[in-house]
């Protein structure tokens, strides 16, 4: 509408008016809130400077909705950064409104309908409250039509407002009343001229005030018949805002340009408008059905695409829209202006200039704002998508034009090969995908070969393909070893190129003391994806590579010296005197509750809603995943990451509606009781209650750290009744996932090459494998009884505020992962849920979880920490398993360096 | 329509024709930080009891403004340094003075008597300032806080649309706070620290009431403060936008305070002064907080600060919020003497609306 419009008209929406946007009015009735506040963002997306919000229906409170919604928007900056016009035919609509606007909004409207004295106690509490006011043409009398009845009816008002109410006149804001045009009925053909006159009058005798008008009230006759409308609405506007119109409700997608109206039909509009002929409307009908069979026609064919509403950036040209695309996240149009780009022969000879030209210009920009912490992860995700889309647009042409290349002897390359993968025995995908599409970003071109690969896959890929930097990932402890291995492995085969290793278990410390020694060449921790960027780049240039692995060395060197220096600092307790510590218990008195069944059973009646609507998901450690840092929720309003943690959180939360509403998980669970004793720092399961047969024996381990004041040094096994108390105890023990459905989900996004949602699908597939955890552990807690007693509040629950824990194998309170093989062989929960262990012991689907659970009212949650030779000797004795083997799964818990 | 009634204009309060009469002579000194004056008399649980609060049941440490009450001698004091430095207007010790803010102490009975007491110090201050220099002429202003519960904000982010607090409380509370300043006689009204203009759009609705009941205005005075970097309140709105949703009110000055030293304040002071036709102040802390969460700004750091502003023509009140001392306004007072203050701009009319971001039409 840039000619047709003065620079300074203002454009409110009207999507968010309950009565001009049926699709606003159903969200709204269906108390659908996201929707609504869908609504009013692609209003201001689509250029609204106001929007106007009116909620009045007779099955609505209007009050309480309108604060509601008005609230709701408060909280998104994308759409309250616009002024807002309260709309209702209410005035407690509209003060209740006015209550919830700390920027200065618009109130539509008041009028003399009711009368002098209650038009001026409204106006004068819209200046209190301090807000600009739409008044209608509108008297004790009725609505204006006439030009005369308009000019004087909002001449009275303004005389009112200004001189009794001492309201200011450029708050004021006539609407004198856009009416239908080309009804039939004949008096109704100058209704249009009637405003477009009484507006040039009021503009130019009522100084300051301005003058709006409800659009889409004009072309009424035409409804169904858009192009119609959208034809009327442009030619009123020419019109009327030449004549002194400010603003008006409309439609911003429903705007077309005055000159480029099909002449005939603008004539034929501008017949009715300016009701220039008697027989205006009937020619207008007649061209209008035509139009409309036409269009008919088309949508039969399936020719006509609907009209999208075109945001500004879509007219810049097709180079700078894959920049904002690219910076933006924008995946919508990534196809077709790479298209564009590539039909520039002229500029762009070649298909890898457009993704060494304007596709690395944007990317460069979005490496710069990550690196400068002003962009975070799931946005980086979210471009990286877009450059693998447009990339995997351009490949077939690159492939045909490296097939030419290499017929000329030509070759091309990226700015060097990154090989990555999760080692052999893991199964943990996210941190590695996420490295992934990071430097994928920068141009790096990434091999990345999966989970659980085995060590010499990853050597014979490293050296098929040529890879400069070798990366590997891995969650879990026994990870660590296989590193070590694949280490030892790479020094073996003469490898050359610096090795990465990443991952939540991990540390700058472990890298130092075992990983590095094995292997010459460089071997760098990467502590996330944020810094994985700098790291490979320093060590692909021959310029920096130098430097930055001398200065490697010397921080692992330093690393090296406090792990000793450290090792010597605190002696361990023998475990002799670490069992002197464990702590007393009068086992005469201790609550111990019987679980209502024994044995096993499983569960598959729980769904991602229930652990969803029940408030179940710990949602800080999903923005960890996404490296946004802090405690949720404080996270969302967080001064640095909190636009972001909002925007991936309202993601999240529409991919679970997704998973939700096509069944995509599907939980399930499997819940244990036996009878149990401790001996000693084991754990005897037995077959019943007569504790006469032994079904397995758990051996645990105990802190030998010498704590500060003698505190107690614990094992698991403490929790549980000693043989010689007499009393037969319950150790329980859980297996829970997300299913098979999170990977195959992830996999689908992934084939679309659309990175983001395959991380956000596993992400949230690892919180409800959580939320399961703590829900079953919630319903082992009111099997056993106590559990029923809580008053807990699902916030509580999460912070771990009940009584009992539910350890899990590999981590710090029992650290051994072969516990997990063994509940497997007394549960068969690979059988009832399908959770198969990888030989490292990690579990497959990755979205699981597996523990014991201890109900003894003083178990807490504890790290056994650093481990003497003498309980590792101890522990070969009870378990009847070489020492050497135990040494290998527990190596980084060793005090040790074993033989 | 010739033959409509105008409506009488209130009556201005004799404090208006004074304090205009200041601010266009000279550019007006504000006092500094109160609660890290406080501080440097090592207060005790006992002292903030006082006799009267000495078997209440509950903490009362920390609550600044019971002091005007339990150790006014203190609080006077302190006023009574600010005016010796130079200021021409001190506030009252009354930020948290209201039943929303008192009830953190389940003090919400002695607001009125609060609001009373810290009025009562700072004038005492004053008149003994006017006594010692014949002549001159000392202001008390009458300190509205911002509240600890927001309107436009919800502490619940997992109910965006929760409040704590309703927009009729906010207004009560305020109400009653406003009567009783005004009842003491307070010279002006300072809404101040403002970090939720939704909050301070109620106290100014609040206080129109309570002119418009009265018959007669009081001189208001807005401070809005800019949190960080990014130029935004709080609660999102730049600093024309904020402008924009209070100048109904018709402030006798706005302006920046609290937050940020003067330094990182310059771009918004700025922009206050291009489009406020209003008198512009200034009050910044002494610098950003420190590791310790003490300010490490020099009177002569800050002094030189404002009075690049002062000299740029861009302030009409300059002083001092958390951690500036008496030192700190001795020099800001004199690095002010004489400079012209800011011309008030002639600003055209114009529908100035504002969500988070202003909007002209």
């Amino acid at each position: 509408m840039s000619q047709s419009a003065a620079s300074s008209f203002l454009v409110i929406g009207e999507r968010t008016n309950i009565t001009g946007s049926p699709k606003f009015a159903k969200a709204l009735k269906a108390g659908d809130w996201d929707a609504c506040l869908a609504i009013a963002k692609q209003q201001v997306e689509s250029g609204a400077n106001v929007i106007d919000i009116n909620v009045d229906e007779a099955l609505i409170d209007g009050e309480t909705t309108m604060v509601k919604f008005l609230n709701l928007i408060a909280a998104e900056p994308d759409i309250t950064r616009v002024p807002v016009m309260i709309d209702s035919s209410k005035w407690s609509v509209l003060e209740a409104g006015l209550q919830c606007l700390q920027g200065k909004g618009v109130v539509n409207s008041i009028s003399l309908k009711d009368g002098e004295a209650e038009f001026l106690r409204r106006a004068r509490l819209i200046r209190r409250y301090g807000a600009a006011a739409v008044v209608m043409a509108f008297d004790e009398q009725g609505q204006a039509a006439t030009k005369d009845e308009k000019v004087r009816i909002c001449t009275r008002a303004y005389r009112l407002l200004v001189d009794v109410a001492g309201f200011p006149p450029e708050d004021i804001i006539f609407d004198p009343n856009i009416l239908t045009v080309a009804t039939g009925i004949e008096e109704h053909n100058n209704y249009a001229v009637d405003f477009i006159e009484a507006t040039r009058v009021i503009k130019a005798t009522l100084p300051r005030a301005k003058v709006s008008g409800g659009l889409s009230n004009v072309s009424f006759s035409f409804r169904g018949n858009n192009p119609v409308r959208e034809a009327i609405h442009t030619v009123f506007l020419y019109h009327a805002i030449r004549a002194g119109m400010d603003m008006a409700i409309v439609n911003a997608g429903m705007l077309g340009n005055y000159d480029e109206i099909e002449p005939a039909l603008r004539d034929l509009v501008e017949d009715v408008i300016l009701n220039r002929r008697p027989d205006a409307t009937e020619r207008l009908i007649v061209k209008a059905d035509a139009i409309k069979a036409e269009l008919d026609a088309a949508k039969a064919g399936g020719a006509v695409a609907a009209a999208a509403p075109v945001d500004a950036w879509r007219q810049e040209p097709a180079e700078e829209r894959l920049k904002h695309a690219l910076i933006k996240g924008i995946d919508q149009f990534v196809e077709q202006d790479t298209e564009e780009v590539r039909q520039n022969a002229a500029r762009y000879p070649r298909p890898l200039d457009i993704v060494e030209g304007p596709l690395m210009d944007g990317m460069r920009v979005v490496g710069d704002l990550f690196g400068a912490g002003k962009m975070f992860l799931p946005q980086v995700v979210k471009s990286a998508r877009v450059m693998k889309r447009a990339v995997a647009y351009l490949t077939p042409f690159m492939e045909e034009e490296k097939k030419r290349a290499a017929a000329a002897g030509e070759s091309t390359r990226a700015q060097g090969k990154f090989l990555i993968a999760t080692v052999k025995g893991d199964v943990h995908d996210i941190g590695k995908n996420i490295v992934g599409v990071v430097l994928a970003c920068n141009n790096y071109e990434v091999v990345d070969l999966g989970v659980m690969v085995p060590c010499d896959k990853i050597l014979a890929e490293a050296r098929r393909v040529g890879a400069d930097v070798i990366g590997l990932s891995g969650l879990i402890t026994p990870s660590l070893d296989e590193m070590v291995h694949v280490a030892r492995e790479m020094k073996r085969e003469g490898f050359t190129v610096p090795l990465l290793v990443g991952g939540a278990t991990t540390s700058l410390a472990h890298t130092a003391v075992k990983i590095a020694p094995e292997y010459p060449h460089g071997v760098v921790h990467v502590l996330d994806a944020s810094r994985v960027v700098n790291v490979v780049s320093a060590l692909l240039s021959p310029e920096q590579k130098p430097a930055f692995l001398a200065d490697n060395t010397v921080r692992q060197d330093k690393q090296r010296e406090e792990f000793a220096g450290r090792r010597s600092r605190r002696p361990l307790l023998s475990l002799a005197d670490a069992r002197a510590r464990a702590p007393k218990f009068d086992w005469a008195s201790v609550d111990i509750p019987r679980p209502e069944f024994l044995g096993t059973r499983v569960f598959t009646d729980v769904s991602v809603k229930t652990l969803l609507d029940e408030e179940f998901i710990d949602w800080a450690p999903f923005f960890s995943a996404w490296e946004l840092h802090g405690r949720y929720p404080d996270i969302l309003a967080d001064e640095v990451v909190g636009a972001e943690a909002t925007k991936l959180f309202a993601d999240a939360k529409k991919m679970f509606a997704r998973i939700i509403a096509e069944n995509r998980f599907q939980p399930r669970a499997v819940l244990t009781f036996w009878p149990a004793n401790s001996v000693g720092d084991s754990v005897e399961i037995y077959a019943d209650e007569s504790c006469s047969r032994v079904l397995h024996t758990f051996h645990f381990l105990r802190q030998q750290l010498d704590h500060d004041g003698g505190k107690p040094c614990l094992s698991l096994a403490d929790y549980l009744a000693p043989k010689e108390s007499g009393r037969v105890d319950y150790l329980g023990q859980f297996a829970v996932t997300a299913g098979p459905g999170v990977e195959k989900f992830a996999a689908e996004f992934k084939a679309a090459n659309d990175d983001y949602n395959a991380i956000l699908v596993q992400s949230l597939g690892d919180r409800i494998a959580e939320a399961m955890a703590e829900y079953f552990h919630k319903r082992a807690r009111d099997l056993c009884g106590y559990g029923r007693e809580e008053k807990l509040t699902p916030q509580e629950i999460i912070r771990e505020k009940y009584r009992g824990i539910r350890p899990a194998p590999g981590y710090p309170a029992c650290p051994d992962h072969r516990h997990k093989p063994q509940i497997w062989n007394l549960v068969p929960v690979e059988k009832e849920i399908g959770i198969q262990l990888t030989e490292s012991c990690a579990m497959y689907p990755a979205s699981s979880v597996s523990g014991f659970i201890c109900n003894h009212p003083d178990s807490k949650y504890f790290a056994v920490g650093k481990l003497g030779k003498d309980q590792l000797e101890d522990y070969a004795t009870r378990s009847g398993i070489p020492l050497g083997e135990h040494e290998k799964w527990l190596g980084p818990y060793l005090d040790y360096n074993p033989a | 329509m010739s033959a409509v009634v105008t409506a009488a204009p209130l009556a201005e309060h004799p404090s208006y024709a004074a304090l205009r009469e200041l601010f266009a002579k000279r550019i007006v000194v504000l006092d500094g930080a109160m609660g890290s004056m406080v501080q440097t008399y090592q207060l005790s649980e006992a002292d903030f009891r006082g006799e009267r609060f000495k078997d209440f049941p509950h903490d009362l440490k920390g609550n600044n403004d019971l002091l005007c009450i339990t150790k006014p001698s203190v609080i006077e004091e302190i006023h009574a340094a600010y005016f010796a430095a130079g200021a021409d207007i001190v506030e009252t010790n009354s930020f948290s003075a209201t039943t929303i803010g008192m009830a953190d102490y389940h003090l919400e009975e002695i607001v009125t008597e609060l609001n009373h007491a810290a009025v009562a110090c700072a004038r005492r201050a004053a008149r003994a300032a006017e006594r010692a220099t014949p002549g001159r002429k000392c202001f008390v202003a009458g300190a509205i806080g911002p509240l600890n519960r927001t309107l436009s904000m919800s502490p619940d982010v997992n109910r965006p649309d929760y409040r704590a607090v309703t927009w009729a409380q906010v207004v009560t509370a305020y109400t009653q706070q406003i009567e009783a300043l005004i009842d003491a006689g307070a010279d002006t009204l300072l809404v101040e620290t403002i970090f939720d203009t939704l909050n301070s759009k109620a106290a100014l609705f609040a206080i129109d009431e309570v002119f418009e009941r009265r018959g007669v205005r009081l001189p208001v005075m807005v401070s809005v403060t800019i949190t960080d970097a990014s130029g935004r309140t709080l609660s999102g709105q730049t600093t024309e936008a904020f402008y924009n949703s209070i100048r109904h009110a018709r402030p006798f000055s706005v302006g920046i305070n609290c937050a940020l030293g003067g330094r990182a304040m310059r771009p918004y002071i700025e922009e206050l002064s291009r489009i406020a036709e209003c008198h512009v102040t200034c009050y910044p802390n002494a610098g950003l907080p420190n590791a310790f969460g003490g300010y490490d700004e020099t009177p002569a750091d800050m002094a030189a600060v404002l009075r690049e502003f002062a000299d740029a023509g861009l302030v009409n009140l300059v002083g001092g919020c958390c951690g500036s001392t008496p030192p700190h306004i001795a020099a800001i007072a004199k690095a002010v003497q004489g400079l012209k203050p800011r011309a008030l701009p002639n600003i055209p009319p114009a529908l100035r609306l504002s969500g988070l971001e202003p909007l002209t039409a």
